[in-house]
């Protein structure tokens, strides 16, 4: 065990979690409020309820608040550059199919920069688990407009409101040949926890956004306080399992949709490769 | 399995002698993108490396491409891409990460004529710099030019070693003419060849430092499973691999991120000469430029003129002293090569004002004609 950090706080066994964590590295950078860590420790109890040890998983990260997460957990993790956690995961996991690949990153970095790389790996049915922390803002970089921004949110590059209307991610993932396909909150800790602990052990491409609430570079500028987002996640969501993937866009004044929209089977980019490429020499 | 060394005599074009030489190599992972010149690149090795237990993987793009070398190489494989120009350009950025990780991997550049689109199916060296400090930030790396589909086929072989050696990535930085044309290449029997693995961690792995330097300034690295439990970053970083964002972090990153390469220079430069016994006047060239280089030399020697030729095998790192040396005992330095001036300057920044330094540049898309460097040495020099 690493040596205590904060002075005052014994941290000998203090969290069941410590196993899977540097604590060498905490405290974390997140600030307060902020959504990622609950995510983060949401996917690290998953990958404990697996059963399956720790050095058969490894975590890529992008860049980002929620990027910083490879950092903290104590297996083989990789963080990588901004938009490139996908194809850097993809190599990998075509060089060691056993390995179990996690990708934990953010909206902006998944979405805008490495929204290529997103839909060519569901396409594809790369067989990794793709978890990303949507808070709908860059929030490293003070708060700017990003791919998953509301429609006249104001952001530090949208004085004026975003003109532009945002992403439906389930419907990408979903359009593009993910097999599994979630969404929850970080207020819904245990269906977060269960549905990433489905994600890891289904085959294929498997993704889960995360809603979290960023109160410094969000909130402040909507008038949405820490506290009114997770108001907003427990009386303005709907659990809705199966449902229509194109009827999840983000709106509270609507209504948002969680729950598991796909849950499919289909072969993976490693096993077709094998398949289709491997001759046999019989 | 097939038999990954296909000995014998061959004619091929480069780029297919550069996917043989990666596969006798023991690349196992090529992450792809197609584009004019290196396209054949990646077509050899897509029906190759099945075959041999290895994996191919046409990306969605250059950047993407780049990426999947990387993290391959983190599970114990030798990895390799392979592209051009445009696609260079978009690989800077994870080459930087690589650099910064330590990450070994060879980069093939088959280089057509730039800026932009330019002429894709024309030759050009006009990637030279862009190979030396294409990705931001201070760093070193090592460059390998080859002349030949023969040379093609060992450079890539040497790329891999280096890369491997000095967890570096390696840049094999061929042409359009070398690329394409076919000549006889031997490939010579297994056990001929020469392969080096990187080193590995012995010891206890709860005590284990992810960049702690060996003896030559190199750190062994794990693969992904093994239970070191490392962390991976592009941020500045300590010896564990933990990001410090200090000024003093970075200080001692780059001693070693430039050290295990400035400190085993003569490890790792490879030059040859041609004629330069009693040469006072002397042609610099590598890559597809030699060949220009060489027969102007056969060319002027018949006129009069004592030419000799050095050859840069690896071009950066460059070799500085020897340039320094050669530049104190001659008259002149040309410098032959397939742009207007990128490695002319480093050759004049090295010869220091003790010879005349000389370009003879193309804008692209053709060789250089050895009379162009001979007409120069007529008109600027007695015999």
């Amino acid at each position: 065990m690493s040596a205590n950090t904060q002075p005052g706080i014994d941290h000998q066994g203090a969290h069941p979690l410590d196993d899977l964590i540097r604590t060498d590295r905490i405290p974390h950078i997140w600030c307060p409020g902020c959504g990622t860590g609950t995510a983060f420790s949401s996917c690290l109890t998953a990958i404990k309820a697996t059963g399956i040890p720790y050095n058969q998983f490894t975590m890529v990260s992008g860049i980002g608040c929620s990027g910083r997460a490879a950092g903290y957990i104590k297996i083989d993790s990789f963080h990588t550059t901004h938009g490139r956690a996908i194809p850097f995961a993809s190599g990998i996991k075509m060089a060691r199919p056993d390995l179990n690949v996690i990708v934990f990153s953010g909206d902006g970095d998944l979405f805008a920069i490495g929204g290529n790389h997103f839909i060519h790996a569901a396409r594809r049915n790369m067989d990794m688990t793709v978890i990303c922390v949507n808070n709908l803002i860059y929030g490293m970089t003070g708060g700017q407009v990003a791919a998953t921004t509301p429609s006249k949110a104001k952001t530090t590059t949208t004085p004026f409101g975003n003109p532009d209307a945002p992403f439906n991610l389930p419907l990408m993932a979903y359009a593009a040949g993910a097999s599994y396909v979630a969404r929850w909150t970080i207020l819904h800790v245990r269906d977060l926890t269960n549905a990433i602990n489905e994600a890891l052990l289904k085959k294929g491409f498997s993704f889960i956004e995360v809603l979290a609430p960023c109160p410094v570079n969000y909130g402040r500028r909507n008038k949405q306080k820490s506290l009114d987002t997770l108001r907003l996640y427990r009386e303005k969501t709907i659990i809705r399992n199966g449902a229509d993937p194109a009827r999840a866009d983000i709106d509270f004044g609507r209504g948002v949709i969680l729950g598991t929209f796909i849950d499919r089977d289909r072969d993976t980019c490693d096993e077709l490769y094998d398949a289709t490429c491997r001759r046999n020499e019989d | 399995m097939k038999p990954a060394v296909r000995t014998g005599n061959h004619y091929i074009t480069g780029d297919v002698a550069c996917a043989e030489g990666a596969i006798a190599a023991g690349c196992r992972f090529f992450g792809a993108y197609p584009i004019t010149p290196a396209t054949e690149v990646a077509e050899h090795m897509a029906e190759r490396l099945p075959d041999v237990g290895g994996t191919f993987i046409q990306m969605e793009d250059e950047i993407a491409a780049m990426a999947s070398i990387l993290g391959a190489a983190w599970t114990g494989v030798k990895t390799m891409t392979a592209t051009s120009g445009p696609g260079f350009s978009l690989m800077m950025e994870n080459l930087g990460l690589g650099v910064c990780t330590e990450t070994p991997c060879v980069i093939v550049n088959v280089q057509r004529t730039g800026p932009s689109t330019g002429l894709p199916t024309q030759t050009g060296q006009g990637d030279m710099m862009q190979a030396r400090w294409g990705s931001h930030g201070d760093y070193e790396l090592i460059a390998i030019a080859p002349s030949s589909p023969q040379d093609c086929f060992y450079h890539t072989i040497l790329a891999f070693n280096l890369s491997e050696k000095y967890r570096v990535p390696v840049l094999v930085m061929a042409d359009e003419i070398v690329g394409h044309m076919s000549e006889k290449v031997v490939i010579p029997d297994a056990r001929e060849i020469t392969l080096v693995s990187r080193p590995r961690p012995k010891g206890r792995k709860d005590r284990f430092r992810l960049y702690q330097p060996g003896p030559d300034g190199v750190a062994p690295m794990p693969a992904i499973g093994e239970g070191y439990n490392v962390h991976v970053t592009g941020l500045t970083h300590d010896e564990r691999g933990y990001p410090v964002m200090t000024p003093e972090a970075q200080e001692e990153m780059m001693t070693r991120l430039k050290g295990k390469i400035r400190n085993n220079l003569d490890d790792i430069i490879r030059t040859e000469e041609y004629r330069m016994e009693d040469a006072d006047i002397v042609i610099v060239s590598y890559g597809i430029s030699v060949r220009t280089g060489l027969t102007a030399v056969d060319e002027a020697r018949r006129l009069g003129y004592k030419v000799g030729l050095f050859r840069l095998i690896t071009v950066w790192p460059f070799p500085e002293e020897r340039i320094h040396a050669i530049a104190a005992r001659v008259k002149g330095l040309i410098t032959v090569e397939i742009n207007l001036g990128q490695v002319h300057y480093e050759v004049e920044r090295c010869a220091h004002g003790q010879a005349a330094t000389y370009l003879v540049g193309d804008a692209g898309g053709k060789i250089i004609h050895p009379d162009k460097v001979v007409s120069l040495i007529q008109e600027v020099f007695q015999p």
